[in-house]
């Protein structure tokens, strides 16, 4: 970076956000600048703190649900799955198999969606405006699928303690086969139309190196933290549910850039339609809830779950003290720790690859502030 | 400089593959609907906000003023009051309010329900100047369904 001495006396601030378009909602960055160069991006937060762990702690636990889709509205399901396993684990509550298997799939799903939409305003953040039409009309697919059975398109409510709220039938089945078959088509489409791209390529490759030290350092996980090569996925790693008898693989990257978390996010994709395709030849007959006792209560003591939610490892801590109400419940979200790189990230980089940075990170506001 | 010729082809190429994507969508089935001009059926499952069950046999609610679903409720949207009228043994429902501007879709409400009296309406079209115009007054719709 070249400073003349000019742009020396002339540093100045800009505020990037809250209101725009490539923060993905309300987040402010203060960037102090030197003609186009970022010295200092700084991200504050707090705009929408709405307050959700509180709120978990004034109410039974069965209250809460409704609450969990609403933290990350763009990939719900997997939310919904932590905290009903929470309570499951906590209350010792046995879920019946094909319930473990329709949320599997119904998460898996939403994964996809989650990452169409993102690979869409991703390209946005760059300047392309097509890929995005492309994206939803696939990603309309999903949700008219989740919509059929959960009656909700985004802030799902869908799972319930033991189980899930109602069974999936045959149209279900089949539309997703359908899906699974068109988005492998699909595939091929995007791969001409974004990831061969030679303007793409430019914007993403060697901009925003996440070495494998410094994403461990922020606690990165997810996608940004298998783009800096480390193979850690929860599903992997720390299996729940179901995930161990399916046959998938990690996707990771080599040297931690946008194009390599671009790259990780398409192939995990293709991934998570493999654990679905499986789930959908093994699934199992029989009920898809348990009998679970009107009033949960949660004995004194601690417990912890860990789910891999579309953008990283969400886990939830739960402290009961033998009510209904839960003592303490934290959430810990994946975009906060994720955003926590930039002001090492961003210092003496241009502002369009900043954009650049920030859209491959994936961040979800609402996520970040609860 | 053989280089620089080089990525200038394979740039140009994966430009014009790309454009080639675009071309062919161009004879491709319209997908976008035309809203509002045009809909699309929604699923029978798709929730709304609730509503009563009208009974087609006693042409009445299926609802004993319980309480249950007041309770159930995560955000408090639901207001029920049952009376006591002049030669009934049991409670007739004489209120049922619901304040859909906090009401999150749970579904809580329609499962607590031990009279399986309540259920999602398919109506997603609401868009209103005020705030009182979401306090739905839910006796008072089941009223005009009733024939
Ligand atoms: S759907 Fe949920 S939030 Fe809405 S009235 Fe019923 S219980 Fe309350
Ligand atoms: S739970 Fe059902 S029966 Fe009881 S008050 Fe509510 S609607 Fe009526």
């Amino acid at each position: 970076m070249l400073e003349s001495d000019f742009q020396k006396k002339n540093r100045f601030f800009l505020n990037m956000g809250p209101q725009h378009p490539s923060t993905h909602g309300v987040l402010l960055i203060v960037l102090e600048m030197s003609g186009e160069y970022v010295l200092d991006p700084q991200p504050v937060l707090g705009f929408i703190h709405r307050m959700h762990e509180k709120m978990a702690e004034s109410r039974p636990c069965q209250s809460f649900m409704p609450n969990t889709a609403r933290m990350d509205y763009v990939c719900a399901l997997p939310y919904n799955h932590g905290y009903v396993s929470l309570v499951e684990r906590k209350a010792g509550i046995e879920v019946p198999r094909r319930a473990e298997y329709i949320r599997v799939i119904t998460s898996e799903l939403n994964r996809v969606a989650s990452h169409l939409l993102w690979l869409g305003a991703y390209l946005l953040d760059l300047g392309a405006f097509t890929p995005i039409l492309y994206g939803f009309d696939d990603r309309e697919h999903i949700l008219d699928i989740l919509e059929d059975i959960t009656g909700s398109r985004l802030t799902y409510c869908y799972y319930r303690f033991g189980g899930v709220n109602q069974d999936i039938d045959d149209k279900f089945v089949d539309s997703t086969r359908a899906f699974i078959k068109r988005l492998r088509k699909r595939f091929v489409i995007y791969e001409k139309l974004v990831t061969k791209n030679i303007i793409f390529i430019k914007r993403t490759e060697n901009i925003g190196i996440v070495s494998p030290d410094m994403a461990l350092r922020y606690g990165m996980t997810g996608p940004n933290l298998r783009g800096s090569g480390i193979a850690y996925d929860v599903r992997k790693n720390e299996p729940y549910s179901i995930y161990p008898e399916f046959d998938f693989e990690v996707p990771v990257g080599e040297q931690g850039d946008c194009l390599d978390r671009y790259m990780v996010r398409v192939r995990e994709m293709e991934q998570s339609l493999r654990i679905i395709e499986q789930a959908l030849d093994r699934l199992p007959e029989g009920p898809v809830r348990a009998k679970v006792p009107k009033n949960i209560k949660l004995s004194p003591g601690d417990c912890n779950f860990a789910v891999e939610a579309a953008r990283g490892e969400l886990s939830y801590y739960l402290v009961g003290d033998g009510t209904g109400v839960p003592y303490r419940l934290k959430v810990r979200v994946p975009s906060y720790s994720n955003l926590s790189c930039l002001p090492e990230l961003g210092r003496g980089i241009l502002l369009p690859d900043l954009v650049s940075i920030l859209g491959s990170f994936d961040l979800v506001i609402p996520e970040m502030d609860r | 400089m053989k280089q620089y010729f080089s990525e200038i082809y394979t740039g140009g190429k994966s430009l014009v593959e790309g454009l080639g994507v675009t071309f062919k969508a161009l004879f491709q089935p319209i997908v976008t609907v035309q809203y509002p001009r045009e809909e699309i059926d929604i699923t029978p499952n798709y929730r709304g906000h609730i509503d009563l069950v009208l009974d087609p046999e006693k042409n009445t609610f299926l609802c004993i003023s319980c309480g249950m679903c007041e309770k159930a409720c995560p955000s408090d949207c639901i207001k029920i009051k049952g009376e006591k009228l002049e030669g009934e043994k049991k409670k007739t429902l004489v209120l049922f309010e619901l304040d859909f501007t906090k009401c999150s879709l749970c579904g809580a409400c329609v499962e607590s329900c031990p009279k399986d009296a309540l259920e999602f309406s398919q109506e997603y079209n609401l868009a209103a100047f005020s705030r009182e115009a979401f306090h739905f007054d839910i006796l008072k719709r089941l009223e005009e369904r009733r024939t």
